[in-house]
């Protein structure tokens, strides 16, 4: 019986380190797509600036809430504007910049069929 | 017939293309934040300078007043030049200056205020920045005129002649 004890309370340290694990990486996550707005072409996660440092503790503070990775971006995006992120989201100013891509691969993908139909014929 | 499409569904497309990058090399890519905006102030809890307790921010930013806003540290250099122009704006003008020391050194600040005097109704903390990011702040020194619970300027970096002039004339 007391073993069942130990091994209870070794997988309830262990279920906590994976936790923890997942909450290192959305960190990561979050803060490699957060641009550093005073510094130029780095990521939150690449600068050591005062900026990026206190958005770090943010970040980790919002996840400690309890927040997931879209609440704070759209926290920061609430008080710095969309230019923070790195990835900007799918409205009707970008659709063409996310669309275009797939477009031409759909066409490449047209072209090489109909080559391969002709060749074939 | 098909031999005639793609040389003009490519040159088109050439066109377009080119057409957009020319655009695009126009258009400066220099990021310009925002300073006029009509943003709710955030609710936050601090602590208060020289003492242990902590105020919350619906305590202290009241309706119908105009409040100043000012992050500022005892190592920015920036700060120590626009100082005099908070101190004489406090004088002339009925308006409350807050201060938020950012991520400063308790006896630097004492000796800051000591040497060039205190503009501010009240000083709140903010060790590790993160409440200088909740008022979308970019680094110090950088200033936030607030009426009823709103941002209605921001100053990014020192205040000059001209801010405080702007300033004056929004309070009036």
């Amino acid at each position: 019986m007391n073993i069942f004890k130990y091994l209870i309370v070794i997988l309830f340290v262990f279920s906590f380190n994976l936790s923890n694990a997942q909450d290192k990486n959305t960190y990561t996550k979050i803060t490699k797509n957060l641009r550093c707005l005073i510094c130029q072409g780095q990521s939150v996660y690449d600068s050591d600036s005062e900026f990026a440092n206190s958005v770090k503790i943010l970040v980790e503070k919002k996840l400690n809430e309890g927040l997931n990775e879209k609440q704070i971006y759209d926290y920061l995006k609430n008080k710095y504007g969309e230019w923070i992120l790195y990835d900007p989201e799918f409205t009707k100013n970008t659709y063409f910049l996310w669309l275009l891509p797939i477009f031409f691969f759909i066409l490449g993908g047209v072209a090489i069929f109909k080559l391969f139909i002709k060749r074939k014929n | 017939m098909k031999n005639k499409i793609l040389p003009i569904f490519l040159s088109v497309f050439f066109l377009i293309s080119f057409f957009i990058f020319y655009k695009g090399l126009q258009t400066p890519n220099i990021y310009i934040p925002k300073t006029d905006i009509q943003k709710r102030i955030p609710i936050f809890e601090a602590e208060i300078f020289d003492t242990v307790n902590k105020i919350n921010s619906e305590d202290i930013f009241k309706e119908n007043k105009f409040y100043l806003l000012n992050i500022w540290a005892s190592w920015c250099l920036p700060c120590r030049d626009e100082h005099s122009l908070l101190i004489s704006l406090n004088n002339q003008k009925d308006i409350n200056i807050i201060g938020l020391n950012y991520k400063d050194n308790y006896e630097n600040a004492k000796k800051f205020l000591k040497e060039l005097g205190s503009p501010y109704k009240k000083i709140l903390l903010d060790k590790d920045g993160t409440i200088a990011i909740e008022w979308g702040a970019y680094g110090v020194p950088e200033t936030f005129l607030i009426y009823n619970k709103k941002i209605i300027k921001k100053i990014i970096g020192p205040l000059d002649k001209n801010s405080v002039m702007e300033i004056k004339e929004l309070i009036k």
